[in-house]
């Protein structure tokens, strides 16, 4: 049965989670009428209970009617064995998406990780950059995307304080973060006893620990609430509307401009593409039936692993390989930070039960090009962070450290003693992409409409297996000096699913190795714009989504101010 | 329409703190300008057939009783896995959310038992605590019993769901009478913490209350 074709409209967004959420606001101030898809449906305040079990172990059952269905596979390298395949996707479905139940984790990048490959030619020489890596330098520049990180930062609404405003470097912030035109909209999360105890240890140690920007009101914003630091907050939504996902700020005021409708529960299965290339709207099911949205302009903004599915089942006359991938680039240059952490157990009570991860001490004192990397073998590092929230189920779930069997009556009583004593301390390192590394269609593994799931071919390459363990020294030398008396490390490998994927989608001026252009518009179907991680070329060594939401306004920006030419 | 729907419930904290949620009517007047359906979330969950009283065999669910309280024996030092009602946990999610596990269960413990039976046993309910031990200690090494390959899979799942019913919310049937919070010092659910309860060193009142309690403000 054809489709229902509903009427045309100026701009389709496929997905309001952080990075659609955030282009409709734009998009609906500017006057353009926009329809938003979202798999998921809406959450009240009351939907988000303090509740470990459905949220950090079931993950969502109640949201994720998408997500769960096409969860994708992986296997180590390209003849490499398939890896287990994990019972939920990572990522949720709902109008917000994951920034609902995120840690609210607020980074910009760096200057250094825009120009990652000429910096490290120019510093360090062509070894420097492993062979088989792709990386190429991003198409802008920090400074082209500093506004837009403000803007984003103070319409969501992120707490921090700034370490370098215009040059003048504040140590009361992070000395090592690039130059920001001003100050945060609010003031940092405030600290606990454990972080101030982590700072301190930082500090004996030389180095510059400060307050991570989250996405979380410390202060009262508007009408809404302050955070209450209730201890749910990681996969959990807020309960008092603090954690400022685009739920609670970017998508109500496009929706108030009166030109955002919103059509929750839409499965998005295709992109249309005309014979000459150009993007013609989109098929969705809803209800047991399906519709076709036409539209001027789409833009594709759900998560890494389905934006390069989605334009591989997008097949046609003018892509036969699948939407915008005539230059076969969709779904390479994929990378993901991965496991790296370390714990250490402590003789006294740290009490890190309540608060939210946000509230956390970090350090970049050893990451991005901040030390010197001669003879080190691999290029860039980790930010570090210790944090608070250890939650009842993953308290218990700690480490032995080798002091007991992992079950029984002396297991029992070493929980007893130490669940509240211990710590992890978290690197994220600067990956880079491999040829090797990359998402395709699963040939074997179908969801239940029968269309292939996403696979991923991912592996660990020895510079990164370097930097972690540097890194992982690092954290023991700081557990240590805050007081450790034993450490367990987790053992190196690469992560199946993970919520900091980038790539498949790649933004870059070479159209033969990118699908993007600098403004997030495919090189090949010219009315195509791509918002999310998917577009990054390298991944930084910080949680991802304050880059895609600046990137994710710098496209919407452009579509706005290019209608004309991009929209015809 | 294109907002989600007003929150009516209060939020109840602990210290005496109570806040209207309610949202603002910032978008009253667009509602009706858009068309789509708009659902609470909580009313979307796939309606649940009723879970059977009834999961496991009766000699199953001695078996897996046998083995949760080898996991967290009761002692001197409180309730074990048993007492805590973790047992009862895994059964109900085995008719809910986990019964896509429960083959993996039955085979896991038809395991468990044959191994007993291999020793003389009529059961693995019925050998010494220090034999189950042992056999226990075999499947965390992943030993293979006859043809079934999957016993460190099986012992680290059981492990897995032990600590949560034991360390869960009660409301899922498990860390009954708080047994759990209790034994690891877990202060509780509330939903304000002021800034004296993170520091460290901090004297920390118990909250003992179920989520669903705490967000409805019935307790």
């Amino acid at each position: 049965m054809a489709p229902v074709k509903l009427p045309k409209t100026d701009v389709v967004v496929i997905g309001l989670g952080a990075a659609g959420g955030l282009a409709v606001l734009p998009l609906a101030l500017s006057g353009l009428k926009v329809v938003g898809l979202e798999a998921g449906g809406w959450f009240q305040p009351s939907d988000h209970l303090p509740d470990e079990i459905r949220n950090n172990i079931r993950h969502w059952p109640h949201a994720v009617q998408k997500a769960n269905q096409e969860i994708p596979t992986a296997r180590e390298g390209l003849s490499g064995p398939p890896l287990p395949r994990p019972a939920y996707h990572p990522m949720m479905n709902g109008v917000g998406g994951t920034s609902l139940h995120y840690w609210g984790q607020s980074w910009r990048l760096t200057e250094w990780d825009f120009k990652l490959r000429s910096e490290t030619l120019r510093r360090y020489g062509p070894s420097a950059i492993p062979e088989d890596s792709t990386v190429e330098d991003w198409p802008l520049s920090y400074e082209e995307l500093e506004p837009y990180y403000e803007r984003a930062e103070y319409t969501i609404g992120v707490a921090g304080k700034a370490g370098n405003i215009q040059g003048t470097v504040d140590q009361a912030g992070n000395i090592f973060e690039s130059p920001r035109h001003r100050e945060y909209p609010m003031p940092p999360l405030r600290s606990a006893g454990f972080t101030d105890h982590m700072a301190a240890a930082a500090k004996r140690l030389g180095w510059h620990s400060y307050s991570p920007p989250a996405a979380i009101n410390s202060v009262p914003r508007g009408e809404r609430n302050a955070c209450y630091y209730h201890g749910f907050c990681g996969s959990g939504g807020c309960p008092i509307d603090a954690k400022n996902s685009t739920a609670v700020t970017t998508i109500p005021q496009a929706v108030a401009t009166g030109n955002l409708k919103i059509v929750p529960y839409a499965h998005v299965i295709a992109i249309n593409a005309d014979d000459a290339g150009r993007v013609t709207g989109v098929r969705y099911l809803k209800d047991g039936g399906e519709y076709f949205q036409p539209a001027s302009v789409v833009l594709l903004a759900s998560y890494t692993y389905e934006n390069t599915r989605l334009l591989l089942l997008s097949r046609s006359k003018a892509y036969p390989k699948g939407l915008s991938n005539n230059h076969g680039q969709v779904g390479l240059h994929y990378q993901s930070h991965t496991r790296s952490g370390v714990m250490g157990l402590f003789t006294f009570d740290l009490n890190r039960w309540y608060g939210t991860p946000a509230q956390g001490t970090s350090l970049d004192d050893w990451s991005d090009d901040n030390f010197d990397h001669g003879g080190l073998g691999f290029i860039g590092g980790g930010n570090l962070l210790v944090h608070m929230e250890a939650k009842p189920i993953e308290a218990a779930s700690m480490p032995t450290f080798g002091k007991v069997p992992r079950w029984g009556s002396s297991w029992k009583a070493f929980l007893r003693e130490n669940a509240g004593r211990w710590a992890p301390v978290w690197t994220q390192i600067s990956t880079l992409p491999f040829r090797d590394h990359f998402l395709d269609l699963d040939p074997d593994v179908k969801d239940p409409l029968g269309y292939p799931v996403c696979r991923l071919t991912i592996g660990l390459k020895e510079s990164e297996k370097r930097a972690i363990l540097f890194m992982q020294e690092k954290s023991e030398q700081w557990l240590r000096e805050a007081g450790a008396i034993a450490i367990e490390k987790l053992p190196l490998g690469p992560i199946a699913l993970s919520t900091h994927a980038y790539g498949g989608t790649r933004m870059g001026d070479n159209a033969a190795t990118n699908v993007v252009d600098r403004w997030g518009f495919s090189h090949e179907a010219t009315n195509l714009g791509i918002l999310g991680a998917s577009v990054m070329g390298t991944s930084g060594a910080r949680n991802p989504t304050l880059t895609v939401q600046a990137l994710a306004w710098r496209t919407a920006d452009h579509l706005i101010r290019e209608w004309k030419s991009i929209a015809l | 329409m294109g907002s989600r729907p007003e929150a009516k419930k209060k939020i109840s904290g602990d210290s005496q703190q109570f806040l209207s949620v309610s949202r603002r009517e910032l978008l009253a007047g667009t509602a009706a300008a858009l068309t789509c359906t708009l659902f609470p979330v909580s009313s979307l969950v796939p309606p649940r057939t009723a879970a059977p009283a009834e999961v496991l065999a009766s000699r199953e669910r001695e078996c897996l009783e046998a083995m949760v309280s080898r996991l967290i024996p009761a002692g001197a030092d409180g309730p074990g896995a048993i007492e805590a009602g973790c047992a009862r946990y895994i059964e109900r999610a085995l008719g809910d959310a986990y019964q896509l596990l429960r083959k993996t269960y039955n085979e896991g413990l038809a395991a468990l038992h044959s191994c007993a039976v291999a020793r003389g046993a009529e059961s693995f309910a019925a050998l010494s605590a220090a034999e189950q031990d042992q056999i226990l200690s075999d499947f965390e090494r992943n030993v293979h019993i006859g043809d079934y390959g999957n016993s460190a899979a099986f012992f680290e799942m059981v492990r897995r769901h032990t600590l949560e019913g034991m360390f869960g919310d009660p409301a899922y049937g498990g860390n009954a009478n708080f047994a759990g919070w209790d034994l690891i010092g877990y202060p509780g659910p509330r939903m304000y913490v002021s800034p004296e309860l993170e520091k460290m060193g901090a004297k920390l009142p118990r909250s003992r209350v179920f989520a669903k309690q705490l967000v409805d403000g019935s307790r």
